[in-house]
């Protein structure tokens, strides 16, 4: 229980922390690491040597992404009626899907929950906690694929020393949820709605552009120049509530220790890198571990792995299989 | 930046506290800019929803916008494309969705009010919760009778609140008052606004363009209109004392705006006013 309490705290703002206790099991790897005379250079160049090449989870993952949200637009455009509405709500197939973000905002700027609001957002709960909660981030939220071109641009500007990463202090994501919430509740409107480029990407891609795609070329802008990834790692509270149903989810990212070579390949491509903190070298409590709620389940560490220590698992899938 | 290059001209300055620091200030401002952008949606240049006519069944204005999930699934069922939804420019009124009459009106030729059904916040309703208040004038006298179904076992839209009234506010250019008639397509060949004519095809809208009228005195707004009783053209006294036609609103007005889209004369002589209730004279 208390590493999902700390999971949650460290998606909330908390810097992660050195465990205070860790398993035998977990002990003892990290004691033969220590000691072990073995040669790590070659084992390391081995395992680079045989990794798999490409990034199979990237391309599943687009595919997915750019596949259901082309779903959306044909249910209009050729009136095929899979899947009716926009990322906000939705009938797939006639089944209310409602995001559980604004459907939040709406509640509290309302005051007054429908049935139909309810089965929706219930139905995409159940969703999302069996597959991972963020998981909506990296592989539906449209915003996501463009905010990674805009992240390649980054990194390259920074390599070439034309800007540098702004970092802020995590915790302001909570803050601005709060904020958000509470903005919703006492001016009766749904303000945040007003501001999400999930919302604004969604309806631009089904009933056309707008002026709005001005503000999410703004928010890419500030992506590109000034910080990481800033809008889903320190503002964005969609990530925020699809992370807290995502807590106790049993899809997940698995780390094994004992194939780890603590290279940190992997906190370099994560959006969420605080969540990798337990590949550093001695932080890992546990023989077998997963990241934490904060994980959007992108699978690009699972990708950039060269020894197979993350892989994508379903808790007790595995003990049935 | 190259800040390592340079000796410390203060030796009291700790990096890493500096760095801290700054750190701190940028997420406030942070914080300030992702709070306060927003807000501008509450300034008046914002506000350009309130005008805005809305699709049938909309609770009243501030309900509306705080209901409405932005998800548009009532543009995806409307047979005419009348629904609309807003931009940035109308702050929170973003994602919303609206009525331009003059351009595509709701001539309800989907016989059950489609959008209504789609509504999946109850932005939209049938029937408004218990809470929330009627304004007087806004509620319907008697469920309104469309009619394209009059003749059905059920005639009625289930409609217990209008969403705006016609009124004709440019009489001096309305042709029934000039006593003159019409000839042609209502708004010329370029209009691409569609209507559903029960006499042409029960379930199937088409163009304007393609149903052009031929009237001694016109009278196509009130030959158009959808609900039963909702105007009439009626001898009236001018302004000189003598007998005149012109076009009269009645109660069962339900405010669905295609008098104002087929009105021949530019700009439009009748329009529908967005949430104008009905006040008995």
């Amino acid at each position: 229980m208390s590493r999902y309490i700390e999971s949650l705290m460290v998606m909330l703002g908390r810097e992660p922390r050195k465990p205070e206790k860790f398993t035998s099991a977990a002990d003892t790897i990290h004691a033969l690491k220590r000691v072990e005379k073995v040669d790590w250079v070659a084992q390391k160049e081995h395992a680079r040597a045989h990794r798999s090449q490409g990034k199979p989870w990237r391309n599943r993952r687009w595919a997915f992404l750019i596949g259901i949200n082309l779903l959306f637009v044909l249910s209009f455009w050729l009136d095929i009626q899979i899947l009716e509405g926009a990322l906000t709500a939705s009938r797939l197939l006639g089944f209310h899907l409602i995001d559980i973000n604004s459907a939040l905002q709406v509640m509290l700027a309302h005051k007054h929950i429908i049935v139909n609001l309810l089965i929706g957002t219930g139905t995409v709960i159940v969703l999302w906690f069996l597959f991972g909660g963020r998981t909506f981030c990296s592989w539906v939220c449209p915003y996501h694929l463009v905010a990674e071109w805009a992240e390649k641009l980054h990194l390259y500007l920074v390599d070439k020393k034309v800007v540098t990463d702004h970092t802020f202090n995590r915790g302001v994501r909570t803050v601005l949820w709060v904020v958000f919430a509470a903005l919703a509740w006492v001016t009766g409107y749904t303000v945040f709605e007003t501001l999400s480029p999930t919302g604004i990407l969604s309806r631009a891609l089904i009933y056309g552009p707008g002026l709005a795609l001005g503000w999410v070329a703004l928010l890419l802008a500030f992506e590109i120049f000034y910080s990481r990834r800033g809008w889903c790692r320190y503002v964005c509270p969609i990530g925020l509530t699809y992370g807290i149903v995502g807590v106790f989810s049993p899809l997940r990212v698995k780390y094994t220790l004992n194939n780890c070579f603590h290279e940190g390949d992997c906190r370099k491509v994560c959006e969420v890198p605080h969540v990798l903190e337990i590949v550093k070298k001695g932080r890992a409590s546990d023989a077998i571990m997963d990241t934490g709620a904060d994980c959007t389940r992108c699978g690009a560490c699972v990708d950039v792995c060269p020894s197979g220590a993350l892989k994508f698992d379903v808790k007790g899938l595995s003990k049935l299989m | 930046m190259n800040t390592e290059k340079q000796k410390p001209t203060h030796p009291l300055v700790n990096k890493r506290k500096l760095e801290d620091r700054r750190r701190f200030l940028r997420t406030m401002f942070l914080a300030g800019t992702a709070i306060g952008i927003p807000l501008l949606g509450l300034t008046p240049m914002a506000r350009g929803w309130e005008s805005r006519m809305r699709p049938p069944g909309a609770l009243d204005e501030k309900d509306f916008l705080s209901s409405c999930i932005k998800c548009g699934q009532c543009v995806q069922v409307c047979p005419v494309q009348a629904i609309k939804l807003d931009d940035i420019s109308h702050g929170f009124g973003i994602g919303v969705p609206y009525i331009d009459s003059r351009k595509q009106a709701c001539d309800f030729s989907c016989d059950a009010v489609q959008c209504i059904l789609a509504c999946p916040t109850g932005a939209l309703t049938y029937h408004k919760p218990s809470f929330l208040e009627v304004r007087p004038g806004a509620k319907m006298a008697q469920p309104p009778v469309l009619l394209a179904k009059e003749n059905d076992p059920e005639p009625t839209l289930n409609l217990a609140e209008r969403t705006g009234l016609a009124v004709l506010v440019r009489p001096e250019t309305c042709l029934a008052r000039q006593g003159k008639g019409f000839k042609g397509q209502a708004r010329g060949a370029e209009f691409k606004g569609n209507m559903r004519f029960s006499k042409v095809d029960r379930w199937k809208p088409i163009p304007l363009k393609d149903h052009p009228f031929d009237v001694e005195v016109c009278d196509l707004c009130v030959r158009t209109c959808p609900i039963k009783g909702a105007i009439s053209l009626d001898n009236i006294a001018g302004k000189d004392g003598k007998m005149i036609k012109s076009p009269v609103v009645h109660e069962p007005c339900v405010g669905c705006g295609v008098c104002e889209m087929v009105c021949p004369t530019e700009p439009a002589s009748i329009v529908v006013e967005a949430r104008k209730t009905w006040e008995a004279a």
